[in-house]
């Protein structure tokens, strides 16, 4: 199957674009070997099917990260039979740099002059005729939001890929260099290389460190023995190789393009005046924030995820009768109705309470006020030791800190990337709420509000006191430089949020499909295991591995086998625990019956300890794999795990044993 | 006509880069971002908190501790 590339600037609407021609026909991976996201579509034109491949988002096809070089290689080496170029009409100069790139590779190239609507408001004139034929490419004007321009850019792109066109830019970089390129090519020309001699002699004297770090690797070629007449300025060289680029840019725009002698102050820039405000930029984005968790709960937690909890005991009954109606033996019946309905089902539960949390960050993504978010967050963020881009990491993994985690590519630098991902785990994710909630209406049911906002905000506090302690200590150095574009606020569009949501959740889903599910069946056969002892009984093997660690709980306040078994089973996965609770206390799941025994089983005070302790103990299983894969490190993901298990049971145990000495216990 | 930092022009105000005094990599990103030496750009933003410039009409933010090594002519 032909495959068409599309590449672009972040913020150029190149997700609008990819969501408009794909639809529905979207698949998400991840790119081999790195932690990149490959998103993958199909569309049909003319009765044929053709893949298209969204490369992320990159202003240069450099090396600066992981995602302009995924981007480059895949142009390089994956072949893509054409590239569509989405460039933004508002900000054509920067927006071309990278169609320069794209040419100089010799790539096929359409550009979609996306978001012209925008441009004409702004009063820039752009003569498309002559853009096109200075560059050498076709342009299609497009409005990817409102779906303008898809089919003739499509048709356009599938023209292009059947003709055999051979275009690649020569830029002229001035005499010296010119010269230089040629001698580097001469040299390489003796070799057999992966990618084309002239582009690989650019990068040289950009001083690429990804191509020289290969040409080395593989051919053992330096860059000093690469570089003759102009080896003394090499710096000077890596600023002036992109001075040239945006040279030859101007040529091309000061015939095509017309700026506005003014910039005419558009409504963003308005509302930019008070989101960014001085002195209203931090309550403003307090409000927002409160607003999207009230209303997280509200719907999400409230509203849907009682009528889906509703449903899953429906379907649990079901089943256990169509069972009890086959004369099923009685293990099956447990097996069916406690260890998958119910597995699945406190699973299930908080999925209403991720898809509203992950709409609601894609309405602010969208809409650019997260950039702003960032912004707003880099100087206390700084202050700690960390970058404004943390934050946004952060707040995700108040959903579920697996995305929480993989959200942490988009900081560039090693230290912060590696801080906002140790601390991430202590962002209270969507699975811990249901425990705080049995042990608020046992213990707090006129205050739960309150408990819940002291929890998440102890949460917050606990992961930003450990990240200035690593940035002293384990992660010494400077954070990278703050540089973040901040695009115009736009109306988000509800395909671009539905997608966002639906690539979180699914994610989600898969993973308590298999993950989540895998762990509650081997728990269930733990708690039934060696046979004939009572299920979910002290004898059990689940019963015995609690015994034999609930004395490290004891000054916690709640060194019962119990409570062991649950924060144990609870490292498998967070919803876990609340199901293990209900079996080894009272034998069911949840409800009233559970409450209750909770009531005997701890005092407030216990409660408030043992809460403490789930907030921040070790993170699932699931957020390890997803720390391992980040981090790429074994060492680390234990790192992970033991340290922030010694944390919890340090303020667990600071929480109680302070409690009990003023008296609270 | 004096040189100075980013930091020390106020909101709205006018300038030309001179010169970007910070690494390699930071300063090619800048480059890469279109504020490479001699372009105007217009201060939107400065008080708290990173620096804002507009390139255009297109904003860009820019760390303080960043900001102060780009030095321009008001």
């Amino acid at each position: 199957m032909n495959t068409i590339a599309l590449v672009g600037n972040p913020n150029s609407g190149k997700t609008t674009l990819f969501n408009a021609l794909t639809g529905s026909n979207q698949r998400v991976g991840n790119w081999p070997g790195v932690t990149v996201e490959k998103k993958e579509g199909s569309i049909k034109f003319k009765d044929k099917q053709y893949t298209i491949i969204d490369l992320p988002g990159a202003y240069s096809l450099g090396s600066f990260s992981e995602d302009e070089v995924v981007a480059r290689d895949f142009i390089l080496k994956g072949n893509p039979d054409v590239v569509i170029n989405v460039v933004d009409a508002t900000n054509i100069e920067r927006n071309l740099y990278l169609t320069i790139q794209l040419l100089e590779m010799g790539a096929k190239v359409v550009v979609a002059l996306n978001m012209i609507d925008e441009a004409k408001a702004k009063k820039i004139e752009i003569d498309i005729n002559t853009l096109s034929q200075k560059l050498g490419v076709p342009i299609v004007p497009t409005i990817a939001s409102k779906r303008k321009g898809i089919e003739e850019l499509v048709s356009k792109a599938i023209e292009l890929m059947e003709k055999d066109v051979d275009y690649k830019a020569h830029i002229s970089y001035g005499e010296s260099i010119d010269k230089e390129i040629e001698n580097i090519k001469k040299v390489l020309s003796s070799f057999d290389l992966d990618y084309p001699a002239d582009w690989i002699a650019v990068k040289v004297l950009e001083g690429d460190p990804y191509v020289l770090s290969k040409l080395e690797k593989d051919y053992n070629l330096s860059k000093s023995t690469l570089l003759k007449d102009l080896a003394e300025k090499e710096e000077d060289l890596e600023l002036e190789v992109i001075d040239k680029r945006y040279e030859y840019i101007n040529n091309i725009t000061r015939e095509a393009v017309k700026l506005p002698d003014e910039h005419i102050e558009t409504l963003s820039d308005k509302i930019d005046k008070v989101i960014t405000h001085k002195f209203l930029a931090l309550p403003i984005f307090g409000l927002i924030m409160f607003i999207v968790f009230q209303l997280t709960f509200a719907i999400g937690e409230d509203f849907l995820g009682g009528y889906i909890g509703g449903l899953i005991e429906i379907l649990g009954s079901g089943i256990e009768n169509i069972l009890i109606s086959f004369n099923a033996p009685d293990w099956l019946i447990s097996f069916f109705t406690e260890g998958i309905v119910g597995g699945i089902g406190t699973v299930l539960e908080f999925v209403p309470l991720i898809v509203v949390l992950y709409m609601l960050m894609g309405i602010l993504e969208d809409s650019g006020y997260m950039a702003r978010a960032a912004y707003i967050m880099d100087n206390i963020m700084r202050a700690l030791g960390l970058h404004g881009k943390s934050f946004i990491s952060m707040i995700i993994g108040f959903g579920c800190n697996v995305p929480g985690v993989m959200s942490t590519r988009t900081l560039e630098n090693k230290k912060d990337r590696m801080i906002s991902i140790l601390i991430n785990p202590f962002m209270s994710c969507g699975a811990r709420i249901q425990i705080y909630l049995v042990f608020i209406s046992a213990f707090f049911p006129d205050s739960g509000g309150l408990v819940l906002f002291s929890l998440y905000f102890l949460g917050i506090l606990v992961a930003l006191i450990m990240a200035k302690i690593f940035s002293k200590t384990l992660f010494k150095g400077e954070s990278s430089y703050f540089i973040m574009e901040l695009p115009p606020y736009r109306m988000p569009t509800i395909r671009n949020v539905l997608r966002n949501m639906w690539d979180n959740v699914s994610e989600f889903l898969v993973r308590a499909g298999t993950v989540i599910f895998f762990v509650v069946s081997i728990l269930w056969v733990l708690a039934m295991l060696p046979v004939g002892v009572e299920a979910y009984s002290q004898e059990s093997i689940l019963g015995k591995i609690g015994t034999l660690i609930a004395p490290i709980f004891v000054p916690a306040g709640y060194g019962t086998w119990q409570a062991a078994v649950g924060l144990f089973s609870g490292i498998a996965a967070k919803e876990a625990v609340v199901a293990i609770l209900g079996m080894v206390y009272a034998g069911v799941e949840e409800g009233s019956a559970l409450v209750n025994a909770i009531q005997s089983a701890f005092t407030p005070l216990s409660a408030v300890s043992f809460m403490v302790m789930t907030l921040l103990y070790t993170p699932c299983a699931a957020t390890l794999g997803a720390i391992k894969k980040e981090t790429g490190s074994l060492k680390w993901t234990a790192f992970s795990a033991l340290y922030s298990f010694a944390i919890a049971w340090l303020v667990s145990v600071l929480v109680y044993q302070v409690g009990s000495a003023i008296g609270l216990g | 006509m004096e040189t100075i930092t980013l930091t020390k022009l106020n909101s709205g105000k006018k300038c030309r880069i001179k010169k970007i005094n910070a690494g390699m990599k930071a300063t090619k990103r800048l480059y890469e971002l279109g504020l490479n030496t001699g372009s105007k750009i217009e201060v939107v933003k400065n008080d708290i908190g990173p620096v804002i410039v507009s390139i255009y009409g297109n904003k860009i933010a820019l760390g303080r501790g960043l900001a102060e090594k780009i030095y321009v002519v008001s």
